[in-house]
Formats: C-alpha cells, structure tokens, sequence
C-alpha cells in the first residue's frame, strides 16, 4: 500500500487509473484497444523490458522492512506526438499489457481522450473487477464459522 | 576433488532423450498444458514460487511439467531463471490488514472482529480417497460439488484487523520495533552473502525461500521441546494483496498487481526483563501462495532463532541460526549433495591406495603369504 500520501488529485487519479490498468489481463486492454473508435499513434520510448520487483513485507505484518521474495514484472513508457509519456507497470511478463497500459495512461493524461477512456475503458475494467471481487467475496463468506466451546470461562 | 571427464557426448545426448521420454510419459496420454498445472495443481505451484522465490504462476507451472513433478528440480529451474531478470525495484511493503481474505482463523480467540472464515482448507476432510476423482468421465458438472454457494455480502468491504493488533491495544504482545531503520533498505540475501548474527530480515527471507519439509521439521523439533517458544496459532489468514511500487519516474505509488500471500502469527510464551514487563512474544510466517504448513513452520522456526535476543538459553538445534539458516535453502542442499554423483575417480584411487597400504600393514605376514 502507498505508503507517501499523495495529495496530488492529478497523481490520485493517475494512481487509480494505472492500478486498473495493471490489475485488467492483457486480453481485457487488448479488447478495450480494439474497442476504440480512434486509436492514437505513440512511439516507444522505453520498450517494453520484464524484470522483478522484490516483494516486502513487514515483521509481525506491522514491524521492519524485509525482503519476502521476487515477482516477475514488466514496464514500458510510450511518448505521443506532442510530448505526453505514458506509463505501464504491470506484473506478469507480457509485454502487449505493458505497452497497452501505457498507451492508455497517455490518452488519460490528454484532455481530448480523458473523459472517452475513463468511460469506456476505465469504468467497466473497475466495475468488472468490482463484481468479480464481491462474488468471491460472498463465496468467501459463505465459510463464516461461529465457534463454541462447551466449557465456558468465567462467565 | 573431482576432474573433468572426458567423451560420453553421444551418450549424454541419449540421455537426454530418454528423460524427456520419461517426463513424456505414454504419448497416447494427452499431455498436460502448463495452464492445466497452474489451475489444477495450485500447491505445488505455490510451494515452488515460495521456494523459487519467484512469483509467477506460468513460470512456475511450466517448471513443475519441465521437472516431471519434481518440486525441488522445479525450484532450481525457477532460481536459475530468476538470476537472467534484471531488478525493477522494490514494492512497497505489503498490508497484510488490507488483504482480500480467502481464509482466516484464529485458535486464541474464538470471537475476533471480522470473524473466523474456514475458506478453501482441506482441514476437516476425512482424507478418504476420492474415487469419482479418479473417472474423469464422472467430472460430469451435475455429480460435482464444486459449487461455491455465494452469501449475502457485508454491506461494505472492511479491512480485517490483525489479532496480534488487538493484543497489542492492551500492550500484552511485545512491540514490533519500526523507526530505527526505516531509512535503511533491509537486508537482501540474493545481493549480499549472509552473515552472522543475522538481523531478523535476513532471517525471514531465508526462512520465506526456504525447504518446506525442513522447516516443518525444525518447527515439530520446536514444538517437541528442541526449543522453548509454547506456541499459540494467534492468526493464520490467506488471501490476496495489492503489490504497489513508487516508480522514479512518477515518485508515487502505483499497484502493479496482486499476489496470493499466507500470513501466520504465532503467540509465544512470555518473556520479560528487569525493564520490560512480561509479555507474549511473536513468530512471523509470510509466504507465497497458500501454504499453511509452511507459513506456520516459518513462524515457528522465526521465534525459535529469536531466543538468544528474548535472553533464552537458546541451545537447541532449531535455535541455532547458523545451523538453520545454511541449512534450508534446497536448491544449495541438492546440489552439494548430488555433486557426490560426479566422478571421484581420483580422490577415490587415492584413498583405495592408502586403506591398501594400512591394510598390509595390519594384516599378519603369513595370511599375505597364504593368498
């Protein structure tokens, strides 16, 4: 979780957006891409490159910093013709939802795009995950369990 | 000291193919694909990212098939993989309190806020074989009771707090201590060799990579009096969890993505000193996937190499970080083990020689003249 609190309400919404994105398959912003009645041209500005990220946790869930082990990641920076760069940091190692990511964090930076993307893109990516969330939620919940203990405290 | 041997090229290459023959198994058996492994076998798949020390189920999964099933032939290829991957960065630490939880109970409170939740736990099977398993034919969707009833939800999607959190309200657990060195990054022992004493980040990314069956192994010794921690399971919770980063290039933080994660927080008898009041004492277990056994072993094994700092005679194999610590990593335990496989000839004859020339030493002159 971020732990810099990030007042920017320009950052926040970039922040929200680029954790859609990330957590969406390749699939689901490939068919968003092909979607789209207008696609922007960009050039790579960083290609596309898998590496790691070494996951930390914390002692006791709340104490010091160490190291717990690597996932595989992947990240890509697109730039469009008038200069806007667009971001992709994605686990996994595909390489198209990387640079889909990205693409799509340049046109939600553009005023011309925002509003069409944050709709057609953005909101039914959050609303899907949303729903698949709840469903596993209420499975989950489905498991509750009231424990009793036939011998009884002090009370 | 073994030396290289020459030749064997052709037979080497047969050999080859006959493992792969061997991993192939009947070839008018279909053969598994790597998204069947990482769907159908899930457990294997964790313990080998865990172990791996690489998350990544398709990674994973295509090792297990490459390996025949060996799980730490497995964990070896992932390693190896690992090392051809350069290091983006480091997440930010994980929230285990924010998890999406799958399971989650406590053995030390039967009423905890957010509730006891069993999830997917095959705990209170009667581990009888299943033979509808067995006729794939049966896996007819009708037969199956894999259909996951689905509970009116809570009105709103709450974090979860942590048991130890509420002991640690009323000040009954020790503190985890956080500010001294939180400018500092912890210790990483994929960049640097171990050394020792180990801080305690050094030792739970040991423990988080290492063998499963050696740290249950240590864990029961623990539990059988190699140790003297009484362990209390306070929480056990898996689920998911949000990876965030803080790219350079953006300076706030961002999700990545989502990891399965099992957490478990062990409750240990008291420790106090002239200046700390007695107090329950922790063991951490954080581990890839959902794997219990290990995640409890690690906690358990955790409080165990703390004893010298809670001021406990600490004399126990189990307590003993430099024994633990060398000890568990199964890819350098395998392969010191296995090099015995490599040609000795030389140290061998050396050794054939001497015991020859002491045996002639020993063996009375008339039973040599006897032969």
């Amino acid at each position: 979780m971020p732990e810099a609190t990030e007042t920017d309400p320009r950052s926040e919404a970039r922040q929200r957006w680029m954790g859609v994105l990330a957590r969406a398959g390749t699939d689901a912003l490939e068919a968003a891409w092909t979607g789209l009645a207008v696609r922007p041209g960009y050039r790579m500005l960083r290609p596309p490159e898998t590496g790691l990220v070494m996951v930390r946790g914390r002692t006791g869930g709340i104490g010091r910093h160490f190291n717990l082990g690597e996932m595989s990641a992947t990240r890509c920076a697109v730039q469009f013709e008038d200069g806007v760069i667009g971001i992709g940091y994605v686990a996994g190692r595909s390489a198209r939802h990387a640079e889909l990511a990205a693409a799509f964090d340049a046109m939600l930076q553009c005023d011309a795009w925002r509003e069409e993307v944050e709709e057609t893109v953005i909101a039914p990516l959050a609303q899907a995950e949303r729903e698949r969330r709840d469903a596993e939620r209420a499975g989950t919940e489905s498991s509750r369990v009231e424990f009793f203990t036939m011998v009884r405290g002090e009370d | 000291m073994y030396v290289a041997v020459k030749g064997g090229e052709r037979a080497i290459e047969a050999s080859h193919r006959l493992l792969e023959a061997e991993r192939r198994g009947d070839p008018a058996v279909p053969e598994l694909s790597t998204r069947q492994v990482s769907e159908q076998l899930p457990r294997a798949v964790d313990r080998v990212m865990a172990e791996g020390s690489l998350y990544d189920r398709e990674l994973a999964a295509l090792a297990i098939r490459q390996a025949a099933g060996d799980l730490v032939e497995a964990i070896f290829l992932l390693r190896a993989y690992r090392t051809t991957l350069p290091r983006l960065g480091n997440s930010e630490p994980v929230d285990t309190a924010r998890m999406l939880v799958r399971r989650r109970i406590s053995a030390t409170f039967k009423d905890v806020p957010g509730g006891q939740i069993l999830g997917p736990t095959p705990d209170y099977t009667h581990r009888l074989l299943d033979f509808r398993l067995a006729d794939v034919s049966a896996t007819d969707p009708a037969q199956r009771d894999d259909t996951v009833q689905r509970d009116r939800l809570p009105p709103r999607e709450e974090p979860m707090p942590r048991v130890m959190d509420l002991l640690g309200r009323e000040g009954l657990v020790e503190e985890e201590t956080t500010a001294a060195d939180e400018g500092q990054p912890p210790a990483d022992i994929t960049r640097e060799p171990l050394r020792f004493p180990a801080g305690r980040d050094a030792r739970l990314q040991v423990l988080a990579r290492g063998d499963e069956g050696f740290l249950l192994a240590l864990g029961y010794a623990s539990q059988r009096g190699f140790s003297n921690t009484h362990p209390f399971a306070g929480e056990i919770r898996y689920g998911v969890v949000a990876v965030s980063i803080v790219p350079e290039e953006l300076g706030f933080a961002i999700d990545i993505g989502e990891i399965e994660l099992t957490e478990v927080q062990m409750v240990n008898q008291f420790a106090g000193s002239d200046t700390a009041p007695p107090q329950f004492t922790r063991g951490y277990g954080l581990v890839f996937g959902h794997q219990e056994r290990k995640a409890m072993s690690m906690a358990l094994v955790d409080r165990s190499l703390r004893g010298r700092e809670l001021g406990e005679a600490a004399d126990s194999p189990t307590e003993d970080e430099e024994f633990v610590l060398y000890h568990s990593d199964n890819v350098e335990a395998s392969g010191f083990v296995q090099h015995l496989k490599l040609p000795h000839y030389v140290d061998f004859q050396s050794e054939l020689e001497l015991l020859r020339r002491l045996r002639s030493e020993f063996d009375p002159p008339s039973a040599q003249a006897a032969e």
